[in-house]
């Protein structure tokens, strides 16, 4: 089974390479992009079958090694 | 006095750590990263470099390595571990040391001579050096140290903080900070002061001809205090 699962920086930590990016869009025209937030993204396919069970794995996966807790969030968005 | 020096794939520091630490009179012993047990030693050192490519996060796969848990063990019973550049940012993701080290504020690779205040003479690694600022070098893309103000009250309500950047005569102010670090934070050290994560590199100052010799100080300090 696939599992995603998506690393972001927490909201107090400073993203620089996002802000950049902001910028770039803002000097290509895109006036109205007020923030931009880099992160990481992570197809995992795992030999379980049951979603449950499997969301339980990756749950543990990004607490131990996807994420680092101190700065980033993880969310497990899809289960396919 | 016995050291060891783990080499990861990636860790470009190494060797410059063992010339220093010979230089000094450390029996120093080379250790690979896959190797599960550490050699008997009074200072284990994680260098710098770019270990496992720096996937993930800096840091992050390294402090997952086979050699590891028995580093992590021996920082518990109370060995010292050293770690710089490279091997501060493996500190912090084995939770030996708190926080993280994020991007450079300003996005850029810095590689240049800084200067640092001695702020806790009374850890292993800085105490009796008589000097207050010392110049160092650092080297990293990832050194901007970051914790969350709970953190970074225990870090100093117990004295954690090893070392600041700041300008020649000992300044600390957002000028002299290179990398956006939270307070100018350049070292840090764990509650019981036997773990010591710093950004600048010691083992790159050891020779007046080629650089200067500050780092001089700080590893004849060390040994002195070891013994």
């Amino acid at each position: 089974m696939k599992v995603s699962a998506v690393i972001t920086l927490k909201k107090d930590v400073l993203d620089p390479q996002g802000k950049v990016i902001q910028q770039a869009l803002n000097g290509m025209g895109f006036k109205n992009i007020d923030e931009v937030r880099q992160g990481k993204y992570f197809e995992i396919d795992v030999q379980e079958n049951d979603p449950k069970k499997a969301n339980e794995i990756i749950e543990e996966i990004c607490k131990k090694l996807l994420a680092n807790l101190v700065i980033e969030n993880y969310k497990i968005i899809e289960t396919q | 006095m016995k050291s060891s020096v783990i080499t990861f794939p990636g860790s470009n520091c190494d060797r410059d750590m063992d010339v220093a630490l010979k230089k000094f009179g450390f029996n120093n012993k080379m250790v690979w990263h896959d190797d599960e047990e550490l050699p008997k030693s009074d200072l284990v050192v994680l260098p710098g470099g770019f270990s496992y490519g720096d996937y993930l996060r800096c840091g992050s796969m390294a402090s997952k390595s086979k050699i590891m848990q028995s580093v992590i063990n021996f920082a518990k019973s109370g060995g010292l571990v050293m770690g710089i550049c490279n091997g501060f940012q493996i500190l912090v993701e084995t939770g030996l040391l708190p926080g993280a080290l994020l991007r450079n504020k300003y996005l850029e690779f810095i590689c240049k001579n800084v200067f640092v205040k001695l702020d806790n003479n009374k850890n292993p690694y800085f105490k009796n050096i008589d000097k207050e600022v010392l110049e160092f070098h650092i080297a990293h893309n990832e050194g901007n140290y970051f914790c969350t103000p709970e953190q970074l009250k225990e870090i100093e309500d117990n004295n954690q903080v090893a070392i600041y950047y700041c300008s020649d005569s000992g300044q600390i102010n957002e000028k002299h900070n290179p990398n956006g670090s939270i307070k100018n934070i350049a070292g840090i050290l764990n509650k019981k002061k036997n773990v010591l994560g710093m950004m600048p590199h010691p083992e790159r100052m050891i020779d007046k001809c080629l650089s200067g010799e500050d780092g001089s100080i700080f590893f004849k300090n060390l040994i002195n205090n070891l013994k």
